[in-house]
C-alpha cells in the first residue's frame, strides 16, 4: 500500500474524551509512549457536553456518604446487573480520581467550608456530583487537555534540560528522541477504521485516515485503548454528537472480542422537544437536582404516581414532603422527580402517550416557579442560555418543555474490571462509555464522569502491565491486511456496480435513525424490534452501493459512509440483545414482558460477530451472534451491605444469602 | 412553516475557491448549522464543515456569516429576513483546509508555549481549599469553549499574518489570566510571561474579542486589561506585588 504515514507507539488511545485522556495521563506515568487519536479536534470530544457533575462520596457536604453508599446506589440504578467488580472499583476510587482533577488545575465549585461542592441528583442518596455549575463536562476535558499539554511540555524541559532526563522507557524504535512527540503525542481528526492483529489475535496496530487531508495513516503498537464513546447517533432523536456512531465498539467486534449488555439504552429523561431543529438536546438533571419539577399539560406533579414498588420506601409520597427534602434531607423522603433516569423517562413517555403532554410532545419542566431568577441563572447558566438562544424561553419565567432523548449505551466491550482488558483480544483495552457493565442496566447521572476516569486510569495501568509482560515479543502487523482495510475504507468512492448514482449515506443513515428511534426505542415489543432487524438487514445489503461525491479531502459524505458500516454492526447489536431479553429492566422495556424477573438477572446477553463471506464489495455483510452467559456473582460482603428484603426483590432464592449473614444493610 | 432560503457557501481549498449559490429549504427554529446539514444531504454531500454538540457548548462551528463571525449552530434563521442571501464563508485569520473548515493549529501551538497550573507543593490532592469568591475569578475564564472566535477577528493577527510569532491572543491571555487569579497556582510569574513572552502589549484594548464571545467572556476588562496594568505595577514596585502574592497566598 503507498501513500500513508507510520507511526511507531506503545500504546494507541483512540477517542480523546475523559477516558481516553486520563487513560493516555496513566499510561504516560507508567512510562509508555502513547498516541491519542481524536476524531475532532483536540479538547472537543463529547465529554464537554456532560453538564451536572462527576459522583464521588467526598462527603463534602454529607459526611454519612461512603464508598459503600455510593456502591449500593450504584447497583440500584442498574437494577443489580451491575458487573459488582466494577461497581466496586469505581465507588472505592471516584473521590481520588476528582481530588487528583485539582492537582492538575480544576476548578470546582467550593462549599463554604472551601472544600469541593458536592449536588444532588438523582438517585444518588446524598449530595455527591461535584460540579462546575451546569458545564462540569467541559471543565473535566479542558483540565485533562491541559494536562496532556504539560505532561508534553515536562518532555520538553526535560529534553533541553540534562541529557537523556525524560527517557526512562526502553525499547521501541519511534518518532526522534527528546521531542515530546515521541512520548505523547495527539493526533487530532483521524478516524481509525480498523483494528490489526498479529497471526495470534493480538493487537498489533490500527489503521485509519486523516479527516484534513483524507490520506491512510497507520499505527504499529501492541496495544490499544478503546474510549470511543457510544452510539447515540443510530438514534433519530439524540443528545449525541455526530461523533458517537460506535467505532469503538464495531472495532472491538471486529477484532473478536465481546459486547456485553447492548439491550440498555438510556433515554435521558429531559432533552428540549422544540423547536424541531434542537429536539434531542440535553437538558441537564441538576435542573431537578437543584429543585425542578415536572408537571403534565393538567398541572400535576404525575411523578409521584410512578414511583414502583422498590423504591417506594425511599421516596416522598406527597408535594410537601418532597419540597422539604431540599433543605432538610435528614428527616425527608426525596421526591420522585429524582427517581433513576429510566423510571422519570418510562413516566414521561406514559403522560405523553395518555394524552397529557405539551404542545409538542413532551412535557413541562419547571424550575421558575421553584427558584429565584438570580439562582436559576448562577446554578444553571448554560441551560438559560441554551433556553434563550435556541427556544426563545426564559427559564427564570417559563416551563420548559421536555422529552426523552437517547443520551447513553450502558453496552460496551466486555472488559476485565481490574484492567480494562477485552475479552479475547490481547492488548485490546476498553474504558468509558465503550466499555460494558459498569452501569448495569441503567446509568445513574453523575456515574459516567468518575467512569471515564476511574476505569480511563486502569486501563492506561493495565496496558503498560501488558506491555512489560510482552517482553521482546511484540505482535506484528500481517502482510496484506493494510493494503484490505486501504481498499474497505476507499469502496464509497468507487463507482456503483448498476452503473447508477448508487446509494447516498446519509439517506441510508436517516432511514437507520428512523428505524431504531421508532422500533427499538424507549419502549420495544417483539414484533417492532423483529422489523427492525429486518430493517437493519436491508439496510447492510444497501451499503455496499453507497457511493459518494467529492474527493479524499474532508469529505463529511466518505466519514458518515464508513461510520455507517459501525452503526449498522451496533444497531444489530441492540436489536438482537432487544429480541432475546424477556422481561424489563433499567434502560430495556418491553411492552409485552413488563415485570422484572429475576432469572434473568442471572444473564448476561454477549455479542461476537460472524463474518460474511468474501472481500471488500463483494463481502456478505457480517452479523451478530447472541448467547446468553451467566452474570457474575456478587460476593458476600457487597451483598451485606443490603437489607435482604431489598435483595429478594431482584435476586432469585438459591442467590439470596444465607439469613444468618443478613444482618448488614442500611446505614 | 417551511420556506426556501437563498444561502452564498464559500466552496474551496488552499489554492483558491469561490462562493456557490444554493436555494435550501428552511423550517421554523432552525439554525444556519441545520441549513449547512441539509445542503450536505441532499446537495453538497462533499460540503466540509466543522461541528460537534449543536448546542454552543464545544465551539467547533466557528465560521463567518454575512461577514460576522459566529457560531453556525447558535445563529437562528429567524435573525435574518426571508428574503435576505446569507453568506457563509470560513474563519478569515486561519488558512482554509476546505470549504468552512480552516487550519487552527495555531492556537494549539500557542497553548503549548503556556506553562502548565503548577500545583502547591506542600498540599496533597483532597486537601485544596478554596473559596467560591476566589475561584469564580479564574472560573469565568474556564467558560471558554475554544471556538477561537476572538483569535479570528483580533486585529493584531486578523490583517497581520506576521504577528503570529510574537503574540499568542485572547485566548491565551485569559488563560494566562486565569492561572495569575488561580488561588492555588504556584508560579509567581503569570504576568511577566504575559508581557514577555505572549505579547500582550501589543494588544490595544478594541475589545473585539469580548464583543465576538458566544461564552460572553469579558476578556478584554476582566483579563487584559488587568494583566497589561498588574505588569506595568511589579515592574515598578515589586514590593506591592510581594504584599499582593502574600495576601493571597495566606488568606487561602
Amino acid at each position: 500500500m503507498s501513500d500513508h504515514e507510520e507511526h511507531r507507539y506503545d500504546v494507541l488511545i483512540v477517542g480523546a474524551g475523559g477516558a481516553g485522556l486520563r487513560a493516555a495521563i496513566a499510561a504516560r506515568e507508567e512510562g509508555l509512549r502513547v498516541a491519542i487519536i481524536c476524531k475532532s479536534l483536540f479538547g472537543k470530544a463529547h465529554t464537554v457536553m456532560a453538564e451536572g457533575g462527576i459522583a464521588a462520596s467526598m462527603g463534602n457536604v454529607n459526611s454519612n456518604d461512603s464508598w459503600q453508599v455510593h456502591f449500593r446506589d450504584t447497583m440500584r440504578g442498574g437494577k443489580f446487573l451491575n458487573i459488582p467488580r466494577m461497581a466496586e472499583l469505581h465507588a472505592q476510587e471516584a473521590p481520588q480520581r476528582v481530588w487528583e482533577l485539582e492537582t492538575y488545575g480544576a476548578l470546582f465549585d467550593r462549599t463554604p467550608d472551601g472544600r469541593i461542592s458536592q449536588r444532588n441528583f438523582g438517585g444518588h442518596e446524598y449530595p455527591r456530583l461535584a460540579h462546575v455549575g451546569d458545564r462540569t463536562g467541559l471543565e473535566l476535558i479542558r483540565t485533562l487537555q491541559q494536562k496532556i499539554v504539560s505532561l508534553r511540555q515536562d518532555e520538553e524541559n526535560a529534553a533541553t534540560g540534562a541529557a537523556g532526563g525524560a527517557d526512562a522507557t526502553a525499547g521501541v524504535d519511534h518518532e526522534t528522541p527528546g521531542d515530546a512527540d515521541a512520548g505523547l503525542r495527539v493526533f487530532a481528526e483521524v478516524t481509525i477504521t480498523e483494528l490489526l492483529t498479529d497471526g495470534y489475535g493480538a493487537i498489533a496496530g490500527a489503521f485509519g485516515y486523516r479527516r484534513e487531508t483524507g490520506t491512510f495513516i497507520v499505527f504499529r503498537a501492541p496495544a490499544v485503548i478503546l474510549a470511543t464513546g457510544g452510539i447515540g447517533k443510530s438514534f433519530k432523536v439524540t443528545s449525541n454528537s455526530w461523533e458517537y456512531t460506535g467505532d469503538g465498539h464495531a472495532l472491538a467486534l471486529r477484532a473478536g472480542s465481546t459486547l456485553i449488555n447492548m439491550e440498555f439504552v438510556q433515554f435521558h429523561p429531559t432533552g428540549m422537544v422544540w423547536p424541531p431543529s434542537v429536539k434531542g438536546i440535553l437538558v441537564t438533571e441538576s435542573v431537578r437536582g437543584d429543585g425542578g419539577v415536572l408537571r403534565n399539560s393538567e398541572g400535576k406533579r404525575f411523578m409521584f404516581n410512578y414511583v414502583p414498588e422498590i423504591f417506594r420506601a425511599k421516596y416522598a409520597d406527597s408535594e410537601e414532603e418532597g419540597d422539604r427534602w431540599y433543605s432538610d434531607p435528614e428527616h425527608n423522603l426525596r421526591p420522585p422527580e429524582l427517581l433513576p433516569r429510566d423510571e422519570v423517562a418510562r413516566a414521561i413517555n406514559s403522560e405523553v402517550k395518555a394524552g397529557r403532554g405539551t404542545e409538542h410532545g413532551g412535557v413541562f419542566l419547571d424550575v421558575s416557579t421553584r427558584l429565584p431568577a438570580d439562582v436559576i441563572i448562577k446554578k444553571l447558566p448554560s441551560m438559560h442560555h441554551q433556553f434563550r438562544e435556541l427556544a426563545d424561553v426564559d427559564i427564570t419565567k417559563q416551563p420548559m418543555e421536555v422529552g426523552p432523548t437517547c443520551h447513553y449505551v450502558m453496552g460496551g466491550v466486555e472488559v476485565d474490571p481490574d484492567t480494562a482488558a477485552a475479552r479475547n483480544v490481547p492488548g485490546l483495552f476498553a474504558a468509558g462509555e465503550v466499555s460494558g457493565g459498569m452501569h448495569g442496566s441503567n446509568r445513574l447521572g453523575g456515574n459516567s464522569l468518575s467512569d471515564l476516569l476511574v476505569f480511563g486510569r486502569r486501563a492506561g495501568v493495565g496496558a503498560a502491565e501488558y506491555i512489560r509482560g510482552l517482553g521482546d515479543a511484540v505482535p506484528e502487523i500481517q502482510d496484506g491486511d493494510l493494503d484490505v482495510a486501504a481498499e474497505e475504507a476507499l469502496a464509497p468512492f468507487r463507482p456503483a456496480a448498476d452503473g447508477g448514482i448508487g446509494e447516498n449515506p446519509y439517506t441510508i443513515h436517516r432511514e437507520l435513525q428512523q428505524v431504531m428511534n421508532d422500533l427499538v426505542g424507549i419502549i420495544r415489543k417483539e414484533d417492532e424490534v423483529q422489523r427492525a432487524l429486518d430493517a437493519i438487514d436491508a439496510l447492510k445489503a444497501r451499503v455496499p452501493a453507497v457511493s459518494v461525491e467529492g474527493h479524499r479531502q474532508f469529505n463529511p459524505g466518505w466519514h458518515l459512509a464508513l461510520d455507517l458500516r459501525n452503526m449498522l454492526l451496533v444497531s444489530e447489536c441492540v436489536a438482537r440483545a432487544a429480541l432475546a431479553r424477556q422481561e424489563s429492566r433499567g434502560g430495556h422495556t418491553r411492552d409485552d414482558y413488563p415485570g422484572m424477573n429475576a432469572e434473568w438477572r442471572r444473564k448476561l446477553l454477549v455479542c461476537s460477530i460472524h463474518e460474511g463471506t468474501g472481500n471488500g464489495k463483494a463481502a456478505g455483510p457480517a452479523g451478530i451472534t447472541l448467547t446468553e452467559e451467566p452474570s457474575p456473582v456478587i460476593r458476600e460482603d457487597l451483598l451485606g451491605l443490603f437489607e435482604r428484603s431489598e435483595l429478594e426483590q431482584y435476586l432469585t432464592a438459591d442467590e439470596l444469602p444465607a439469613d444468618t449473614t443478613a444482618t448488614g444493610g442500611a446505614t | 412553516m417551511s420556506r426556501n432560503a437563498e444561502f452564498r457557501v464559500w466552496r474551496g481549498d488552499a489554492t483558491g475557491g469561490a462562493l456557490q449559490d444554493y436555494t435550501v429549504e428552511v423550517n421554523e427554529g432552525e439554525v444556519v448549522l441545520d441549513i449547512i446539514h441539509r445542503l450536505q444531504a441532499t446537495q453538497a454531500g462533499d460540503l466540509a464543515v466543522r461541528w460537534n454538540c449543536k448546542a454552543g457548548k464545544c465551539g467547533s462551528c466557528s465560521a463567518e456569516i454575512n461577514g460576522r463571525p459566529r457560531l453556525l449552530c447558535m445563529t437562528r434563521m429567524s435573525t435574518f429576513t426571508d428574503d435576505e442571501v446569507i453568506t457563509v464563508t470560513p474563519m478569515r485569520a486561519f488558512p482554509v483546509i476546505r470549504d468552512l473548515v480552516t487550519d487552527v493549529s495555531f492556537n494549539y501551538q500557542k497553548a503549548r508555549q503556556i506553562p502548565a497550573f503548577a500545583p502547591p507543593p506542600d498540599l496533597a490532592p483532597g486537601e485544596y481549599r478554596m473559596q467560591q469568591v476566589d475561584v469564580e475569578r479564574s472560573q469565568e475564564f474556564r467558560k471558554c469553549i475554544e471556538c477561537f472566535l476572538c483569535q479570528n477577528v483580533c486585529h493584531v493577527v486578523r490583517d497581520h499574518e506576521d504577528n503570529k510569532t510574537a503574540f499568542a491572543g485572547p485566548r491565551f491571555f485569559i488563560r494566562a489570566a486565569e492561572l495569575d487569579m488561580h488561588p492555588l497556582d504556584a508560579r509567581t510569574d503569570r504576568r511577566e510571561f504575559a508581557q514577555a513572552e505572549q505579547g500582550i502589549g501589543m494588544c490595544n484594548i478594541t475589545k473585539c474579542c469580548t464583543e465576538v464571545c458566544p461564552e460572553h467572556i469579558h476578556l478584554t476588562d476582566n483579563a487584559i486589561i488587568p494583566m497589561k496594568e498588574r505588569v506595568v505595577d511589579r515592574k515598578y514596585d515589586p514590593l506591592v506585588w510581594l504584599g499582593n502574592k502574600l495576601f493571597r497566598r495566606g488568606k487561602d
